[in-house]
């Protein structure tokens, strides 16, 4: 029994990881219909980001207690990985949606600026990985035989909060309604006299910034930081963005633990090294089975 | 262009050329394969697929498993005498490419419903599909790899002193080249052009668009396993990693640069770009070209390997910005230079 | 090589019973019911988001009905992917024309045979002579149609640079090459002018004099479907309101009103 319970309690931590990331997949298809192949390497930003801030505030020079320098990076990482995701935007993305170029192109875009952050980063830092300091002292409970670490709770927490947030911000605020106009019709968006680059870069600044504070609590949760860690954790997100309905918030957050749970279940039952297999098996499934994903709408094209 | 194969071969046979070069030339034609099979599928019918190595990867180990059970002694005595090897060999990469060629079922089968994005991840799935599952197949090497390839190289050189490999490949270019221009021109292979500029209108004209595109996959996937197949008996070691997505971006990347759908330029954006990548494997011209930044940060070393996987994707990137339709355009080499159309007659 | 069934004398080319077509809560076509003998020229007429050109999509195999039965030159249709019901003998032309513009004229027409070109992969690599002596014919064939319909100078051009009312016209002449028994003209008059309109009455006309093709039009131009049509039908919210001569229909109060409203508002 505890071993049931340790595993739910650990694929929620896995899935708020992946809901994290999927979420600023989600959003960002839903208002552009792009595929940002860069957000998994937006996230191995985040990371670093946090490592160096961390590092820095708890170095000689500022000498901040753990828990202070947890406060203050929380909300820096936030905002400095949204600062790289908008310029991402203004860099590669915005020019070609000038142009109006074709989808196609700003996708091969975002897969290419991927590969440059991370490649510029194992150039730059070079091959050795980087240990995270430890910020929160660890704490762990011991609830009927099942280890609940503080950690962990706050990741899962996070996660629903984030998810909260963002349904409140789409639903219920001027900007959110405005996103959700941009995904139904593009072109008459600016008609109405919407700015349509402001919502967009909000768009970005919601879900890079997600994605760094996915990057620092992955960090913190398992402290070793290489470049090429946002590549996988990435595509899988993205592939449980899809299976839960890409543009649809609630898929992306579905999608997301549900990966983390098919994940955690497959390791606790075969050797680990089938983990990626069945995830990624099951997932096609799905996507074979309801090709718009679970909560997605079907998108038929007029005859 | 059969005058310079044979001087190519014959060069490399009496040792003119360098055994380097001889790869480079081997690898400019595996990249060939690789470019026009994807563009068959990217280019001529417009989807959007990103997981290319996976079907190189699947036809490399059949390949290699077959090749390895019938002249080497990996799994016991060899099955086949050693003298066979020159027929033999071109079955085994064509049985290699055949079951490359059923796996594009894997993605050619939800193409039918799915529209571009979505086929996206289907193909970078498959992609890590294959990878892992032969991860896991530890009979083979598992992610350790698999070798012995080059006991079947040997048997070829035993009975004849030459540059074997660079013979297949060039024989396997040519045809890969050759079959699919006159797939492409044909009416019959018109129908993939018509899937992709409206896929409805093809279906109410007569297209079968369903059977169509499994075809065309097929193709596509058989040719890259062939390539795979070649490329494991060139090296003599195979790793599912050596064709993960990474392999799949730099099949990607020469679509787009030579141009969707253009074979000519599919061709030539292959040739530049093996060029490219061997031009900035010299640690030296990596060092010149960052010599302002390395002078700004003294400890810093790039390395050249490393830095390439920055420029490719930069320079596609810059051609994405400036001129995204490749460099072909969606034309042919014999449109912009009709002069051309005298010296080959495809059609 | 037979391209449609053959067909017998009275019997009906197109049947439609019953037909009913749900898509979630809405019903975009109910209990549509429709007989057409060879030889015909009838309109499908009604408001927008009528249903018009769902009967059609229902008809060329796009959409399964939810109900009701669809019968080619006597054959059911259930269940048939488009190109099948292509290959039986109906074809259609779309409001927005579907050209493919990144190929030539003639290989539109000629891309069109797709189903009956009679050889696959291997002989079009290998360029057999079963392969060379279809493609000939299929070349002549095609060329001849383009000559017929007075296209044959623009053979070797892109779609995409010809004039709109000629795109049409292609559009049309590439649907007749497949030789089908019906042809299904969806707005063939959108986006003309009248001079275009009045040259697309000519065509339309002459089409049906020359081939021997059953023609259903759905059209919004009524001064089109007015000189053309013998028979028409009109639908509203998926339902059939009148049908008749045009003579009848003009003046049917159900179709005026469905048209322009009635006066108690």
């Amino acid at each position: 029994m505890d071993f049931i319970f340790q595993n739910i309690l650990n694929a929620l931590q896995w899935g708020s990881f992946y809901a994290l990331i999927a979420l600023g997949y989600t959003l960002v298809y839903g208002v552009l219909r792009l595929i940002n192949f860069a957000h998994g390497d937006i996230f191995m930003v985040g990371a670093y980001i946090s490592f160096f801030l961390a590092s820095f505030l708890l170095g000689p020079l500022v000498g901040l207690s753990p828990a202070m320098v947890f406060l203050i990076t929380v909300p820096l990482t936030m905002l400095l990985t949204s600062c790289v995701g908008v310029t991402l935007e203004r860099i590669a993305y915005r020019p070609l949606r000038r142009k109006g170029a074709h989808r196609l192109y700003v996708v091969i875009t975002a897969l290419m600026c991927g590969l440059i952050l991370e490649y510029s980063n194992l150039a730059v830092l070079g091959a050795s990985r980087l240990k995270f300091p430890e910020l929160i002292e660890k704490q762990i409970w011991d609830v009927g035989g099942v280890s609940i670490t503080n950690l962990k709770v706050l990741v899962i927490a996070a996660a629903i909060v984030v998810f909260l947030f963002l349904q409140w911000v789409v639903t219920r605020t001027r900007v959110g309604m405005a996103m959700r106009a941009i995904s139904y019709d593009k072109f008459a968006i600016p008609l109405m006299g919407i700015p349509m680059d402001n919502i967009i870069v909000v768009t970005f600044v919601l879900g890079s910034g997600f994605a760094g504070l996915a990057g620092l609590l992955f960090a913190m949760s398992y402290p070793v930081l290489e470049p090429f860690m946002g590549m996988l954790i990435g595509w899988k997100a993205f592939i449980a963005a899809v299976v839960g309905g890409i543009g649809d918030i609630k898929g992306a957050f579905v999608g997301g633990f549900l990966l983390g749970f098919i994940e955690v279940g497959v390791v606790s039952v075969f050797p680990s090294s089938y983990r990626d297999l069945f995830a990624f098996t099951i997932l096609l499934l799905i996507l074979w089975m309801k090709p718009t994903g679970l909560f997605g709408m079907p998108q038929s094209t007029k005859i | 262009m059969v005058l310079f194969a044979v001087g190519l071969l014959v060069a490399a046979h009496y040792r003119f050329i360098d055994s380097y070069i001889q790869i480079v030339a081997m690898t400019i034609g595996i990249n060939i394969i690789m470019s026009t099979s994807l563009n068959l599928v990217n280019g001529n019918m417009g989807e959007f697929t990103c997981g290319h190595a996976g079907f190189m990867c699947v036809g490399a180990y059949i390949s290699s498993i077959l090749s390895v059970a019938c002249f080497g002694s990996k799994f016991g005595d060899p099955l086949l005498p050693a003298s066979s090897v020159l027929f033999v060999f071109p079955i085994i990469l064509l049985i290699g490419g055949a079951v490359a060629a059923v796996s594009s079922l894997l993605v050619s089968v939800p193409s039918f419903k799915t529209r571009d994005d979505y086929l996206a991840i289907i193909s970078i799935a498959v992609n890590y599909m294959i990878l892992s599952a032969l991860e896991n197949m530890d009979f083979i090497g598992g992610s350790r790899g698999f070798q012995g390839m080059k006991d079947t190289v040997w048997a070829m050189v035993d009975i004849f002193d030459g540059p074997w490999m660079l013979f297949w490949v060039i024989l396997f270019t040519a045809l890969t080249v050759w079959i699919i221009r006159r797939f492409i021109s044909s009416t019959y292979g018109k129908g993939v052009n018509a899937i992709c500029q409206d896929e409805v209108a093809a279906e109410i004209m007569s297209v079968n668009t369903n059977k169509i595109k499994i075809i065309n996959f097929m193709i596509a996937a058989g040719l890259a396993g062939c390539a795979g197949g070649l490329y494991a008996h060139i090296i003599g070691y195979v790793n599912p990693q050596s064709f993960n997505i990474l392999k799949s971006t730099e099949a990607l990347v020469m679509v787009y640069l030579g141009g969707m759908g253009s074979l000519s330029g599919a061709v030539i954006s292959a040739i530049i770009f093996t060029g490219l990548l061997e031009v900035l494997r010299s640690q030296a011209l990596i060092d010149g070209l960052l010599s302002p930044i390395t002078m700004m940060f003294p400890d810093w070393e790039p390395s050249a390997g490393v830095i390439k996987w920055v420029m490719i994707p930069l320079l596609l990137v810059i051609v994405m910005q400036f001129r995204p339709e490749g460099i072909m355009g969606n034309r042919e080499l014999s449109d912009v230079f009709p002069w051309l159309k005298k010296f080959y007659r495809f059609k | 090589m037979t391209q449609s069934l053959t067909q017998t004398e009275n019997a009906p080319v197109l049947e439609i019973r019953g037909l009913s077509q749900r898509f979630g809560g809405l019903t975009a076509v109910s209990d549509f019911n429709v007989q057409l003998m060879p030889g015909e020229l009838t309109g499908l007429i009604g408001p927008n988001g009528a249903g018009k050109t769902t009967v059609f999509n229902l008809v060329s195999g796009f959409y399964q009905p939810t109900e009701g039965e669809i019968l080619v030159c006597g054959v059911p249709t259930a269940g048939l992917r488009p190109h099948k019901v292509t290959a039986l003998g109906v074809a259609r032309t779309f409001q927005n024309i579907r050209l493919w513009n990144d190929m030539t004229v003639l290989d539109n027409i000629r891309v069109a045979q797709h189903y009956w070109l009679g050889y696959g992969f291997f002989h079009s690599v290998v360029r057999t002579r079963r392969y060379k002596t279809r493609e000939d014919e299929i070349a002549k064939e095609a060329a001849e149609l383009l000559d017929v319909f007075d296209l044959k100078r623009y053979a070797e051009e892109l779609p995409k640079n010809l004039p709109y009312g000629t795109q049409r016209k292609l559009e049309i002449a590439r649907a007749l090459s497949t030789h089908p028994k019906l042809l299904l003209l969806d707005e063939p008059a959108a986006g003309l002018n009248s001079a275009d309109a009045k040259e697309l009455i000519r065509l339309i006309r002459w089409i049906h004099e020359t081939f021997d093709v059953t023609i259903w039009m759905i059209e919004h131009h009524m001064d089109v479907m007015m000189e053309l049509a013998t028979q028409i039908k009109v639908i509203d919210f998926g339902e059939t309101i009148a049908e008749g001569t045009p003579e009848q229909i003009r003046n049917n109060q159900a179709v005026i009103t469905a048209y322009l409203g009635d006066d108690n508002i």
